[in-house]
């Protein structure tokens, strides 16, 4: 009792310090949203943690329940419609769910931060970009104005917005696309967060960019050795930078492995499907793959595994009995069946 | 935007000259005798039309008429009412009364409004949000003249909490009432077009950014959310300076303000056009220049909006 008041009363910065787990834990997370239509279970139950220095990507369809996830993590979530029904997530061994507003507000952009995938959308278009990032020092810091935004300035530079002196007092649409998702980052990392979550940040930018971007992200993370949570429906993408990925499907988790084993030789037919319908260089002119059939209808989940009106491997109790998250090997996990017939390439 | 402000104020020249044109002709050349039934039961006195032939040049071809008349206030020269009381009197003491009351519209109209706009938006289905929606109704469907009685019976005859009408002195504390009455309809649109966007605008991107950055709520709203949210309501109110004037009509008649509304309409129903020109090209001329000023505020207010 003494043990947990006293955790709650210290800021989270200081409480579990040096708790000896992953500095982020995403915990048997459960997130509903409730409609008119009904109950749409958007977060199933996702398990999943990022160390500092570490970059976890986090791949899916778009509606697999990756950025409400994310926003969960970072307490943004839209309540109501959506409602936390369970779970925990744990910043340095602390639940953040079970933290005061008051605290989990210092936490957020301070600790973790997080950018999003349409930053014009996402930047406030009536005030100066500079502003906009000085605002982290003012608000969390006590900074004054001018420190501020000789601060906004520096981080220009850093994110390596051509003349930032210059432009710092331009509006966000003055900027190219790829531009503002840089400033987007200058505000994100503004405050050296121990976490970033980008939100796909390249979905909405030209190819050329998207390399720049990541490249930056990259650069960025070894510098200050943050953990990374690098979310995005685009394998292809995440590659370079990830160490691990953690595929979601119908807001599950259904294969957690490291980059290099989910390259190899995937554990799980979504993620299967989903490296086949990468484009190649080897595949020139031949016609894509793409996983047949639809993403599932969160308001009616397939009963047994959610996957399987689209498995080649199905077989009868895919459509009864719900896969739990099977020990692979070390880390690795998928949530299927008959992993080894999918790690051996053998359709069922 | 200099160059853009300079355009807008020469283009006010030819729009004042073709209102007061306009104005000065309703009044001095409709079908009728500008004279008839002026001087009570008998025609006017020969020597009296005479005097206000020559004062408003009446003899002259119309567009000499209006040259001179226009040339007249040019110079300052507002020219006289029948009853020989320099417009220029009449205007020097109308003018600060109206002002005075608008100013009070307009504040009630921005504090009520946009505070009972931002309280709704921010938590729609509530009771404060049913109250509001009901009462802007009401205040909308009814006119201005009935709230006015209304009021002015209830408050001021049966309870006796205002004076019935305001002294002449104007006093601040008794033109609330009056202001109220003046900017009901206009409490109710802003109410309400500030309740839209700040529902619509609280699901905007930049908002959520706004709590991610991890920014107090307080600064969330009134910073960020209530920044981008004014935009409308700005345009509103400027717009709607003119349907206040003429509001001002109503409202001056029925708490007996002795404004620009009122000398208008008593110029209006006694054919006495002398004060009326005058008093409504003020009025164009403050129209056109509010409606300039909130073009300038709304660039202002979104830097997303260039004028060239
Ligand atoms: N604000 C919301 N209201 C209702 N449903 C939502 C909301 N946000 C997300 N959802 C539901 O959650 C599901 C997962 O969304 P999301 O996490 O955004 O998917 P993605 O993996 O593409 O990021 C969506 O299919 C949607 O039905
Ligand atoms: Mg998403």
């Amino acid at each position: 009792m003494t043990e947990m008041i006293s955790t709650q009363s210290r800021p989270a910065g200081e409480a579990g310090r040096n708790y000896s787990g992953s500095l982020l834990e995403v915990d048997n997370l459960l997130v509903e949203f409730h409609t008119r239509q009904g109950v749409a279970k958007a977060v199933n139950g996702v398990t999943y943690s990022v160390d500092a220095g570490e970059t976890l990507a986090v791949l899916g369809e778009s509606g697999s329940g990756k950025s409400v996830t994310a926003q969960t993590i970072m307490g943004i979530l839209d309540m109501p419609p959506g409602r936390i029904t369970g779970g925990e997530i744990r910043f340095r061994g602390v639940d953040l769910l079970k933290l005061p507003e008051a605290e989990r507000r210092k936490i957020r952009g301070a600790g973790i931060s997080m950018i999003f995938q349409d930053a014009l959308s996402a930047l406030n278009p009536v005030f100066p970009v500079g502003w906009q990032i000085g605002e982290m020092f003012r608000v969390h810091r006590g900074t004054s104005r001018a420190e501020a935004k000789k601060k906004a300035i520096e981080l220009m530079d850093k994110v390596r917005i051509p003349a930032a002196k210059q432009r710092v007092n331009d509006y966000p649409h003055q900027f190219s696309g790829g531009m503002r998702q840089r400033i987007m980052i200058a505000m994100a990392i503004a405050l050296d967060p121990e976490i970033l979550i980008a939100d796909e940040p390249t979905t909405a930018l030209d190819v050329t960019v998207q390399a720049q971007i990541m490249e930056l992200l990259a650069e960025l993370q070894r510098e200050s050795n943050m953990g990374l949570i690098l979310i995005t429906h685009d394998l292809g993408v995440v590659a370079d930078v990830a160490d691990k990925i953690a595929v979601m499907y119908g807001g599950r988790i259904v294969e957690h492995a490291s980059v290099h084993e989910l390259y190899a030789n995937p554990a799980h037919p979504y993620a299967k499907g989903l490296l086949e319908s990468i484009p190649r260089v080897d595949q020139k002119g031949q016609e894509l793959y793409a996983i047949k059939g639809t993403p599932p209808n969160l308001l009616r989940m397939p009963s047994g595994c959610a996957f399987h009106p689209r498995c080649p491997y199905r077989r009868d109790n895919c459509v009864t009995d719900v896969p739990p998250l099977y020990e692979v090997d070390g880390s690795r996990r998928s949530a299927c069946h008959y992993w080894r017939e999918v790690l051996d390439g053998t359709a069922g | 935007m200099g160059r853009y402000t300079l355009r807008r104020l020469l283009q006010l020249i030819p729009v004042i000259l073709g209102t007061t044109f306009l104005i000065h002709f309703l009044v001095w050349n409709l079908p009728g005798d500008p004279f008839a039934g002026r001087c009570g039961e008998r025609p006017c006195n020969p020597a009296y039309i005479e005097r206000m032939t020559e004062l408003y040049n009446l003899n002259d071809p119309l567009i000499i008429q209006y040259g001179k008349y226009l040339l007249n206030l040019l110079q300052g020269n507002f020219g006289e009412d029948f009853r020989g009381v320099p417009v220029a009197e009449t205007m020097a003491e109308v003018w600060p009364n109206t002002v005075k009351l608008a100013v009070v519209a307009l504040s009630i109209e921005i504090i009520i409004g946009i505070g009972a706009g931002v309280l709704t938006g921010l938590k729609r289905g509530g009771f404060l949000d049913n109250l509001v929606m009901i009462s802007t109704l009401f205040l909308m469907s009814l006119p201005v003249f009935v709230i006015g009685y209304l009021l002015q019976l209830t408050l001021g005859l049966q309870l006796g909490i205002i004076r019935p009408t305001v002294s002449p002195e104007m006093p601040w504390s008794e033109l609330i009432v009056p202001g109220f009455v003046l900017a009901s309809l206009q409490v109710a649109f802003t109410a309400r077009l500030t309740r839209a966007s700040i529902a619509e605008n609280m699901r905007a991107d930049y908002v959520r950014t706004a709590v991610a950055k991890g920014l107090p709520r307080r600064r969330v709203v009134g910073v960020h959310l209530l920044r981008n949210s004014l935009i409308p309501a700005v345009t509103f109110l400027g717009t709607e300076v003119g349907a206040l004037m003429a509001g001002a009509i109503v409202t001056e008649g029925i708490f007996n303000i002795n404004g620009v509304g009122q000398t208008i309409y008593r110029g209006i129903i006694t054919h006495d056009a002398t004060a009326v020109v005058p008093m409504v090209t003020v009025l164009v001329l403050v129209y056109l220049l509010a409606t300039l000023l909130v073009d300038l505020l709304y660039a202002v207010l979104d830097p997303r909006i260039r004028y060239e």
